[in-house]
């Protein structure tokens, strides 16, 4: 039966107002009826255009037939085929870019509601079936194969993690370095509890672990041990997975004054070191006005996090328009629902400070789109004689990262790319022999399920190419 | 776990502890740094190490019980294991062609001298150690600075052990008295070794300082640790720990350094009680 609706059953959420003073999960998932009630909206294409849209090719209309019919373990199952995480996915993938952006439903109407569908299985999953066998167990004649043969992922983000769950299901010895204290890379230190609780990453951390995943913590690849001598110590094949590294700053007068600092340290403060909870000692600016330059979903993390904090006025300083703005749909949804102010247009030329060195307000200009440039948005042209000066006691910088070479120059025969990241074929193949890489490591800072597309690819590459040696 | 094998009292304050940790004992070298965790609420904090064992695959480390994370640690007894110790991080210090070095340090940063100082003369760098502290009960590592460098040299503020002055006047005196070094290496609070660095940069001699600053991953990742070094932002964690003195922009290190100092000073007052990792909250 076909729910003709034309726009999506809509997610319960936290109300705005209590939600920007706590950490919980804002969208609080579909009931079981909501969920059989959306997947009703799927109109099971042949051609299935969702799935193209999807970088680890989750096989969509099969899962939502199955939720359609109340099969929600079965679901499951198909959705574990092909992803590692869909609890995570369900949550912070970019559906309008992606599944939901190919989706028939959506020329004349909302798109299905695809990830609110994965979030939903996942979680009933979690809820109902945690002991689940694990996935490609029926495989068994490459678990065989694969077994005892040892590789060795460095990085436990999202890219890291999908690789060894792929690898893992085949059957292979697994070990994942991680150079902060716990597993999930910016899963656990970027993204807030309020959009993806760290009990999510954990439970896909110790599905890895029963899958016979190791997990070392506090290794630093590069500086503890080299990727060569990763090989010395008995691993055939090693990914590299080691992110976007750096964070950028503007290079504009004042940076380096008191209360400004990068969102990779705000949000690694409030997420990974708990920061927002007091029996936690990490200190954490206490800022009543609070600047965020950028626009990605990174600034919105940041933003947001900077109100639950305690802020009472939060600035998004952004220097496109709305149009452009690269942040994810429902983030700036979200953000804007929690009153955060969105300077549009504007960008900052220069941090000003007080006698004592703390930030007491950032000078911007006003912006106008000119001609498109090589990215084919709109060039951001400064219009001259506009500065005005945001009162504010801290700046958060939200603006990229640059790459860390730390694994390039410790690595021998690893050659970069153009961008200066670790130089990967479509396979994710490197100039090392037995050496892959994938995600913001390789792309600089992108998406968290392109990171896991390529730890996919790189499993699948990794497998051929032990096969062959 | 990250087992604490040996606890020595240097003195009142400082303490010498010797940690199990085989993955950054296997590569430490001197002048690197590891980022511990007392237990699962503790917060990352960077420590140079003090020295290695790469056989028995434990780490030194050396710290003075004053702020809320070092006053957390020492209650951490022989047997207790920290949540967290992660390196070695930053790069080694630079010995390369050196034949004659001073190493000056002060205070608490005489814990951070010792192994670069020591590290140096097992290169068979000649080494001339000066350690300044503020009086007779603050010394500490004499017998390890006599056993390790080639002539040590202590300065107290009062004059109650040693000689009365500072470490700069020493380092002056020596330099006058025609005593010729390749570099002259700082280790301690940013204002000695700032102007540690101004005498050598007076004398025309190459200058090292060992910076410490607040950061979190310790990979490069957070930025907290920036530092302007000849103008330009570096990462203390990744670019350093030591840079050319001559290049650091020291009073605004000063400043960064004092960012939390508020909040820690308040944390530090409810630090009551913590053994093996189980905390007691007041």
């Amino acid at each position: 039966m076909l729910n003709m609706k034309k726009v999506k059953n809509p997610m319960p959420e936290q109300d705005p107002a209590i939600r920007s003073t706590n950490f919980e999960e804002v969208a609080r998932g579909y009931t079981p009826k909501m969920a059989v009630n959306e997947a009703m909206r799927c109109l099971k294409c042949r051609k299935k255009p969702c799935t193209k849209g999807c970088p680890v090719m989750v096989k969509i209309p099969e899962f939502i037939a199955k939720v359609a019919e109340g099969e929600f373990e079965e679901a499951y199952q198909i959705i574990s085929e092909t992803s590692a995480l869909p609890a995570v996915c369900g949550r912070v993938c970019p559906q309008e870019n992606q599944c939901e952006g190919y989706c028939v439903q959506g020329a004349s109407g909302e798109p299905v509601a695809i990830g609110r569908l994965e979030r939903f299985v996942a979680d009933w999953h979690a809820a109902h079936a945690a002991k689940a066998e694990p996935a490609g167990s029926e495989e068994g004649e490459s678990i065989q194969q694969g077994k005892k043969r040892k590789v060795a992922v460095v990085g436990a983000g999202p890219a890291g993690l999908t690789c060894a769950g792929d690898l893992a299901a085949k059957g292979y010895d697994v070990t994942v370095y991680e150079s902060l204290h716990k597993p999930g890379g910016v899963l656990a230190y970027g993204i807030p509890e309020f959009r993806l609780p760290k009990d999510i990453v954990a439970a896909e951390v110790a599905k890895l672990e029963e899958r016979g995943v190791t997990f070392i913590n506090n290794a630093v690849i590069g500086k503890s041990e080299t990727v060569d001598e990763l090989f010395e110590d008995g691993y055939e094949a090693v990914f590299v997975g080691t992110g976007a590294g750096l964070p950028s700053f503007m290079n504009i007068p004042g940076e380096n004054l008191l209360g400004v600092c990068s969102a990779n340290e705000y949000l690694t403060r409030i997420n990974l070191m708990k920061g927002y909870l007091p029996e936690y000692d990490t200190p954490v600016q206490q800022a009543k006005r609070i600047a965020v330059v950028g626009g990605g979903n990174v600034a919105m993390d940041a933003a947001r996090c900077a109100k639950r904090m305690g802020a009472e006025k939060v600035y998004i300083v952004y220097r496109r328009s709305m149009e452009e703005i690269p942040a994810r749909a429902e983030e700036i949804h979200h953000a804007i629902e929690e009153g955060i102010d969105f300077q549009l247009l504007r960008n900052p030329v220069a941090v000003i400070g007080d006698e004592d060195g703390y930030v007491k307000g950032l000078e911007c200009v006003e912006m106008e789109l000119g001609e498109p440039d090589a990215s084919g948005r709109r060039r951001p042209v400064v219009k001259e004689g506009s500065n005005f000066i945001l009162d504010v006691d801290c700046v958060i910088m939200a603006i990229g990262t640059k790459l860390n070479k730390l694994i390039l120059e410790t690595t021998e025969n690893l050659q970069p790319n153009e961008r200066g990241g670790i130089g990967a074929d479509e396979g994710a193949a490197t100039s090392h022999k037995g050496v892959f890489a994938g995600g913001d490591a390789v792309t600089g800072a992108a998406t968290v399920i392109l990171a896991m597309g390529a730890g996919k690819t790189a499993a699948a590459s990794i497998e051929e190419y032990l096969a062959d040696l | 776990m990250y087992k604490i094998v040996k606890k020595r009292r240097l003195n009142d304050s400082m303490t010498w502890l010797v940690i199990d940790a085989p993955l950054v004992a296997k590569k430490a070298k001197p002048g690197q740094f590891i980022i511990l965790r007392t237990d699962e609420y503790g917060e990352r904090i960077p420590l140079t190490m003090a020295g290695h064992d790469s056989e028995k695959g434990t780490i030194d480390i050396i710290y003075a019980a004053v702020g809320r994370t070092t006053m957390l640690l020492d209650q951490f007894e022989e047997g207790d294991a920290l949540a967290d110790v992660v390196g070695p991080l930053g790069k080694p210090t630079h010995m390369e062609g050196l034949k004659r070095v001073a190493v000056v340090g002060g205070g608490t940063g005489n814990a951070l001298a010792y192994p670069l100082a020591t590290g140096m003369h097992n290169e068979g760098i000649q080494v001339d150690m000066i350690a300044g502290f503020k009086n007779k009960d603050m010394v500490i590592l004499e017998d390890e600075f006599k056993a390790g460098t080639d002539n040590l040299y202590i300065t107290t503020d009062d004059g109650s052990y040693g000689e009365k002055g500072f470490t700069t006047d020493k380092l002056k005196e020596l330099i006058e008295a025609g005593n010729k070094y390749d570099e002259i290496v700082a280790v301690g609070p940013p204002v000695m070794m700032k102007f540690v660095c101004k005498i050598a940069e007076d004398y025309g001699i190459k200058s090292v300082a060992s910076l410490t600053a607040y950061m979190v991953d310790g990979t490069g990742m957070c930025g907290g640790c920036r530092a302007i070094i000849g103008g330009e932002n570096k990462f203390v964690c990744v670019d350093g720990p030591e840079f050319d003195g001559s290049l650091v922009d020291w009073d605004e290190l000063i400043k960064r350094n004092s960012f939390y100092k508020e909040q820690e000073a308040e944390d530090a007052a409810h630090v009551c009680r913590l053994t093996g990792g189980v905390r007691y909250h007041a």
